[in-house]
C-alpha cells in the first residue's frame, strides 16, 4: 500500500498514458481522437518530470542555501517534447478542418462511407 | 574548414534553406533552390562516407560540447551509406519534381511543398546521423511531421485521410519511443548513445531496462511499418503526391530499419538482445510480414497500392536479416535497405509518370499504357525484376546475402519465405506487366504520349543503377561490411 | 584476334546485333541483312573457336567480380562448345527461315521478335560458355527473359495465358529450387566453379546429396522434368521459328546442358554413383520419358504433339546425365546436337505447313504431301532420326545412352528405351505417311497449295540433309562429347 501511495506520480501517469490511449483509439470523432493523443503525450511529460525529481532537491537555480537540485535535463527535454506535441496538434487540427472542407463531417464512420461509396 | 563540419552541414543546410524556400516566389525559384540544396547534400554525403572509410568513425561534437554532456554526431559507416541514401534519392527526386509536382499540386502550394520536401529530408539525415538519442527523437518528429504534411498535399481527398491515419500512428510511435528513452535515461542517466552502451551492463538486469527496450522497440516498429504495425502505409503510399511516395518509400522505412540496427547493435548489445525474445520477434514477423504481404500485394487495384504492400514486405526481409543477428544478416539488411531504395524508386517513378499523363494509378486505369509509353515501361520492367531478385540486378543481391544468412542457421522456414516471396513478386510484378502491355487501351487514352524527359531522366538512372549494383557491389556490400565491422560484430 | 578477344565477340556480337536491328526498324531489308549478317558471322566465329579449342588452346574471360569469390567467367570446355557450336549454326539457318516465315506469315512486331531473338542467342551462347555456375546462372535467367516476348509474341490472351505459364514456371524453379541449390553449393564449398570430377565430392553426406541434386535437377526448369515440364506445350503459342529455335534448341537444350555441366563439373559423377545421388530422380527421368510420349500420341495439333516429343527427348539427356557413367555423359551430349538438328528440322516443316497450306491439326494434313514433297519428305527424315534409325544422326546419342543403360546394368531403363523408340514411331511416323499416302477429304484438291517461301524451304533441307550428314560424320560432337566425359 505505501508502495502505491509514494509512487503516486507514476499512478497518475499510468492513468493518463491508458486514458489517452483508450481515447485515440475508441472515439469515432476526428478532434476527440486528438484530445486522447494530447493527453497520451501529457502523461509521457509528467513521467520526465517525474524521473527528474530528487528527493528534497529544490529547482535548479542557483541559490544560497540550497545543496540539492532537482536534475535540470528533463525538464529542458520535455520543453522540446511539448514543442513537438503542440506542432503535432497543430498539424493535426490543420488536416482536421481539410478533411471537414472535404467531406463535411469529422466522424470516422461518415467519411469511410463516403470513400467506399466511390 | 568544411571538412570538419560536413556531417553537421548535412544537417543545417536543409534546414536553414526551408524558410528560404518557404517565401520564394514564382513557378520554379523554389524547385530550383531545392535542386540545388540537394545536390549539395549528396555531395556532401559521399564526401562524408568516403572520410568515414578511409579514416575511421567520425565524431562531431555540437556547439563544441563534450558528449556525453552536448549532442555528438558520430558517423560511422553503416550511418554514413544511410545518408548517401536520403540524399542521392532526394537529388534524383529533386530534377523529377519539375514537372510532377507542377502537374499535380496547386500553384500556390509549391513553395510550401518544397519546403515542407527540405524539412524532411533534414529529419531523415538528422536521424541518420546524431549519436544522441533523445536528439534522434527530435529528427524523427520533424522527418514525421514534415511528410504528414507532403502527404495530405495529394490529389484525392483520401490524402487527407491518410495523412491523418498515418499521424495518430506516427505520434502513438513517436511516444512509445519517447517513453523508452525517459526510463532508460532514469537508469543511467545519459542519453549519449556510445555513453549508453557502456553504461547499461551495470543496470542491464533490471526490468526497467527491459520495459524501456519493449517500448522503444515497439515505437519504431510502427515508424517502419513492420508487420502487423504497417497499416498506415498503403493509404499513405497510394494518396500522397507521386513525389512524395517516391521519396519516402526509398528512404522513409529504410531510416527506421536503421534506427532499430542502431538499437540492437550499438545502445543495446547484441548479448541483451539475445537474451530477449527481440530476435524471435523479428524472425517470426518478418516471415508472416513477408507472405502476407506479398499475396496482399497480389490482389490490389492500384498500382501505388500494389507497390506499397510490396513494401511492407520488403521491410520484412530487412527485418528478417536484422533477426539473424549474425554477419551475413546484417549485411543483407543493410544491402537491402540500399537496393530496395533504388528498386522502389525506380518502380515509384515509373508508375508517377504514368500518372503525371493519365492522373491515375488504378489498374483499370493503366491498361495498354505499356504501349504507348515504352521508356516509362522499361524502367518499370527493370525495377520490377530488381524486385523479383532475378540475376543482374541489385536485387538478386540482396536474396543471395539473405538466403546465406538464413541457410548458415539451418532456419529453412525463413528461407522458405525469402524464395517464396520472390515468387509472389513474380506474380505481383507481372500483373503490372499484363495490366501494361496486353490488354488495349481505352479508346479515350488512345492519345497517351510517352513522358517528358524530365520524367524519364531520373527514371531511367535509378532503374540502370538497379542494373549495375547487381554487377558492382563494392559500394553495397562492400560498405555494408565495413560497417558491421565499425559495429563491433565480429 | 586473342582467344578471350574471340570470346567476347562471341557473346557481344547477337548483342551488337540486337542494337543494329532496333535502330533499323524502319528498313526491313536493311534489319533482315542484319540478322543475317550477324548469325553468319556468329557461325564462323563458333568454328574459329572450335578450331583453335581443338588444337589444345585454353579460351576464358573474366569480367568483373560481383561478390568476392564470385565473379562473372566464361572458359570454354567441351560441353560447352557443343552446345555453342549447335546453337551458333542453328541460328544462321532459322535466320534465314525466319525470314521466309515472318514475311510470309504477315507477322507484326517483326523488329521486336529479331531483336529479342538476338539477345536470346546472346545469352545462350553465355550460358554455353559459362565458367562458374553463377555466370550460368545468369545467363540462364536472361534467356528466360529474353524470350518471354517472343512467347507472346501473338499479343493474344493466350499468348498471355501461355506467357503466364512459361514465366511462371521458369522463373518459379530457378528462383524456388535452383538458386537454393546454388547458394547452398556455395556455402558448403566455397566456390561455383566447375571442375572436372565436382567440387561437391566428400563434402556432403549421401542424403544431403541427394536432396541437393533433386533441387537442382527439378529447379533446372528449363530441362522439363516432370512435373515442370508443363511451360513447353504452353510456350508453342509462339511462331513457329521461335519454337523450332529455341523451344527445339536454346532453351531447352539450355537446360539439359546445365544439368550435364552440373552433374559432370559440380557433382562428379563418381560422386554421384558413389552417394547413389541420382538413383531416386532417374525414375522422374524415365517417367518423362514415357508419359511425355504417350500424352503426344493424343495431341493432334501438330506443334503441340512435337512439343510433348521434345519433353521426352529432353529426358534422355537428364537420364544419360544421371546414369553417372561416362557413355551415359557422352550420349547425352551427343543427344544434344542429334535431337537439335531433327527437332528443329520437324519445327522448320511444320511451321512451312502452316504458312503455305494454314493447317495445324494433324488430322487435316491428308493428301497434302503431293502439294509439298520437299517439306514433308524433310518432316521424314526429321522422324526417323529421332526415332535413331540408322543412316540418320539420331541414332549414335541413343546407341551411347542404350551402352550407358547396359554398362550400369539398368535393365528397366533399357527397356524404357526400347518402347519410347517405339512409341516415337506411333507418333511421329503417321504425320508424313498420312500426308504423302492418305487421300485428301472429299471434295477438296490441293492444286492451290504450294511449297513454302524459298527462304524457308532451303533452311529446311539444310537441317534435313545434317540428319543424314550426322550419321557418317559425328566427329566433331562426338569428340567433344567424349572429351567432356573423360575431362581432358
Amino acid at each position: 500500500m505505501e508502495l502505491i501511495l509514494s509512487h503516486y506520480n507514476y499512478w497518475i501517469v499510468i492513468f493518463l498514458m491508458m486514458a489517452g490511449f483508450y481515447t485515440v483509439i475508441s472515439r469515432g470523432n476526428l478532434v476527440k481522437k486528438i484530445v486522447g493523443l494530447n493527453i497520451f503525450q501529457v502523461s509521457v511529460f509528467l513521467l520526465y518530470i517525474s524521473i527528474g525529481n530528487v528527493e528534497g532537491g529544490t529547482a535548479p537555480i542557483v541559490i544560497e542555501g540550497a545543496e540539492k537540485y532537482s536534475n535540470p535535463l528533463p525538464h529542458v527535454l520535455i520543453l522540446t517534447a511539448i514543442v513537438v506535441g503542440i506542432a503535432t496538434t497543430a498539424l493535426a487540427l490543420a488536416l482536421v478542418v481539410r478533411i471537414r472542407e472535404a467531406y463535411g463531417t469529422i466522424e470516422e464512420e461518415e467519411i469511410h462511407e463516403q470513400d467506399q461509396s466511390l | 574548414m568544411i571538412d570538419q563540419h560536413v556531417s553537421l552541414l548535412l544537417v543545417v543546410i536543409p534546414l536553414l534553406a526551408a524558410p528560404f524556400v518557404a517565401v520564394l516566389p514564382g513557378r520554379h525559384l523554389a524547385w530550383l533552390a531545392t535542386q540545388i540544396i540537394t545536390a549539395i547534400c549528396f555531395a556532401l554525403a559521399i564526401y562524408q562516407l568516403l572520410q568515414v572509410l578511409q579514416g575511421g568513425i567520425i565524431s562531431y561534437e555540437l556547439g563544441g560540447w563534450a558528449p556525453p554532456w552536448g549532442i555528438e554526431y558520430r558517423i560511422d559507416a553503416a550511418n554514413a551509406l544511410l545518408a548517401v541514401i536520403i540524399a542521392g534519392i532526394a537529388a534524383i527526386t529533386a530534377p523529377y519534381s519539375l514537372a510532377s509536382v507542377q502537374r499535380e499540386i496547386p500553384q500556390h502550394q509549391h513553395s510550401l511543398f518544397y519546403a515542407s520536401f527540405l524539412l524532411c529530408i533534414t529529419g531523415l539525415l538528422g536521424i541518420s546521423l546524431t549519436g544522441d538519442i533523445f536528439n534522434l527523437f527530435v529528427f524523427l518528429e520533424i522527418s514525421s511531421l514534415s511528410s504528414y504534411a507532403l502527404i495530405s498535399m495529394g490529389k484525392q481527398r483520401q490524402a487527407l485521410t491518410a495523412a491523418y491515419q498515418y499521424l495518430i500512428m506516427g505520434t502513438i510511435g513517436a511516444t512509445f519511443f519517447l517513453i523508452g528513452v525517459g526510463l532508460l535515461y532514469a537508469q543511467t542517466g545519459t542519453l549519449n548513445m556510445a555513453d549508453l552502451a557502456a553504461r547499461l551492463p551495470e543496470v542491464i538486469q533490471l526490468r526497467t531496462v527491459h520495459t524501456a527496450f519493449g517500448f522503444i522497440l515497439v515505437g519504431v516498429a510502427l515508424k517502419l511499418a513492420l508487420f502487423p504495425l504497417h497499416l498506415w502505409l498503403p493509404n499513405a503510399y497510394t494518396f500522397a503526391p507521386s513525389v512524395v511516395t517516391i521519396f519516402l518509400a526509398a528512404t522513409a522505412t529504410k531510416v527506421a530499419v536503421y534506427v532499430m540496427l542502431r538499437l540492437n547493435l550499438t545502445i543495446f548489445s547484441s548479448d541483451f538482445v539475445l537474451k530477449t525474445p527481440a530476435n524471435e520477434i523479428f524472425l517470426t514477423l518478418g516471415i508472416i510480414g513477408i507472405i502476407v504481404a506479398s499475396a496482399t500485394a497480389i490482389i490490389q487495384k492500384d498500382a501505388k497500392r500494389l507497390l506499397a504492400y510490396s513494401s511492407v514486405a520488403q521491410i520484412g526481409y530487412m527485418i528478417i536479416g536484422l533477426g539473424f543477428a549474425s554477419i551475413a544478416g546484417l549485411t543483407a539488411t543493410l544491402v537491402h535497405i540500399f537496393n530496395h531504395a533504388i528498386m522502389k524508386a525506380a518502380l515509384f517513378m515509373a508508375i508517377g509518370a504514368i500518372f503525371y499523363r493519365i492522373g491515375s494509378s488504378r489498374l483499370d486505369d493503366l491498361t495498354g499504357l505499356g504501349r504507348q509509353m515504352p521508356w516509362t515501361f522499361g524502367a518499370l520492367i527493370i525495377g520490377g525484376l530488381s524486385l523479383i531478385g532475378v540475376p543482374g540486378t541489385a536485387g538478386f543481391i540482396s536474396k543471395w546475402y539473405l538466403v546465406i544468412a538464413a541457410l548458415e542457421q539451418d532456419n529453412w522456414l525463413a528461407t522458405i519465405a525469402i524464395l517464396g516471396g520472390s515468387l509472389l513478386a513474380v506474380i505481383y510484378v507481372w500483373k503490372l506487366v499484363e495490366v501494361l502491355y496486353f490488354k488495349v487501351a481505352t479508346s479515350e487514352r488512345q492519345d497517351v504520349r510517352e513522358a517528358p524527359l524530365l520524367l524519364l531522366v531520373p527514371t531511367w538512372v535509378i532503374a540502370l543503377s538497379n542494373i549495375y549494383f547487381g554487377f558492382d557491389t563494392t559500394w553495397t556490400v562492400g560498405v555494408a561490411q565495413t560497417a558491421i565491422k565499425m559495429l563491433g560484430m565480429s | 584476334m586473342s582467344n578471350s578477344e574471340l570470346l567476347l565477340l562471341a557473346l557481344t556480337l547477337p548483342l551488337a546485333g540486337a542494337i543494329g536491328i532496333v535502330l533499323t526498324d524502319r528498313w526491313p531489308n536493311i534489319r533482315e541483312t542484319i540478322t543475317l549478317v550477324c548469325a553468319a558471322t556468329l557461325g564462323l566465329l563458333v568454328i574459329t573457336i572450335v578450331q583453335r579449342f581443338q588444337a589444345g588452346e585454353s579460351i576464358a574471360l573474366s569480367l568483373l567480380e560481383v561478390v568476392p569469390g564470385l565473379a562473372i567467367r566464361f572458359e570454354i570446355e567441351p560441353l560447352g562448345m557443343l552446345f555453342a557450336l549447335v546453337a551458333g549454326l542453328l541460328w544462321f539457318v532459322t535466320s534465314v527461315y525466319a525470314i521466309g516465315y515472318m514475311r510470309g506469315h504477315h507477322e507484326v512486331n517483326q523488329t521486336r521478335f529479331y531483336a529479342a531473338f538476338a539477345i536470346a542467342i546472346s545469352s545462350t551462347m553465355g550460358a554455353a560458355f559459362a565458367g562458374n555456375l553463377f555466370t550460368l546462372f545468369l545467363c540462364y535467367e536472361i534467356l528466360t527473359l529474353s524470350t518471354y516476348p517472343l512467347v507472346t509474341h501473338a499479343d493474344t490472351p493466350e499468348a498471355k495465358r501461355g506467357g503466364r505459364v512459361y514465366l511462371g514456371i521458369l522463373l518459379g524453379t530457378s528462383i524456388g529450387l535452383q538458386l537454393l541449390a546454388i547458394i547452398a553449393t556455395w556455402m558448403i564449398t566455397g566456390t561455383l566453379d566447375f571442375r572436372h570430377g565436382g567440387i561437391l565430392a566428400g563434402k556432403v553426406d549421401p542424403m544431403w546429396s541427394a536432396v541437393l541434386l533433386a533441387l537442382f535437377v527439378f529447379g533446372v526448369g528449363k530441362a522439363a522434368v516432370m512435373p515442370f515440364h508443363r511451360w513447353l506445350p504452353a510456350a508453342m503459342v509462339a511462331p513457329t521459328p521461335v519454337s523450332a529455335l529455341l523451344h527445339a534448341v536454346a532453351v531447352v537444350k539450355a537446360g539439359v546442358f546445365t544439368i550435364l555441366k552440373i552433374v559432370v563439373y559440380i557433382f562428379g559423377i563418381d560422386f554421384i554413383t558413389q552417394s547413389n545421388a541420382a538413383d531416386w530422380l532417374i525414375w522422374f527421368a524415365a517417367g518423362t520419358i514415357l508419359i511425355a510420349s504417350l500424352v503426344a500420341m493424343t495431341k493432334d495439333n501438330l506443334k503441340a504433339r512435337l512439343a510433348y516429343s521434345t519433353v521426352s527427348q529432353l529426358s534422355y539427356i537428364v537420364l544419360g546425365a544421371l546414369l553417372a557413367s561416362q557413355l551415359g555423359i557422352i550420349g547425352g551430349a551427343m543427344h544434344i546436337a542429334m535431337h537439335a538438328f531433327a527437332k528443329i528440322t520437324l519445327f522448320f516443316a511444320a511451321g512451312a505447313i502452316l504458312v503455305a497450306a494454314h493447317k495445324t491439326e494433324i488430322s487435316q494434313l491428308d493428301g497434302l504431301g503431293r502439294a509439298m514433297p520437299i517439306t514433308f519428305g524433310a518432316f521424314l527424315i526429321g522422324s526417323l532420326s529421332i526415332i535413331g534409325m540408322p543412316l540418320f544422326g539420331g541414332m549414335w546419342s541413343k546407341w551411347y545412352l542404350a551402352m550407358a543403360t547396359v554398362e550400369t546394368q539398368h535393365w528397366v531403363l533399357l527397356g524404357v528405351l526400347i518402347i519410347s523408340t517405339l512409341l516415337n514411331i506411333a507418333y511421329l511416323l503417321p504425320i508424313p505417311l498420312r500426308a504423302f499416302f492418305a487421300k485428301p477429304p472429299e471434295g477438296k484438291t490441293y492444286n492451290k497449295i504450294k511449297e513454302a517461301p524459298v527462304a524457308s524451304l532451303i533452311a529446311i533441307v539444310i537441317t534435313a540433309t545434317a540428319c543424314l550428314v550426322l550419321f557418317f560424320y559425328p566427329d566433331p560432337f562426338y569428340q567433344l562429347a567424349v572429351a567432356a566425359a573423360k575431362g581432358n
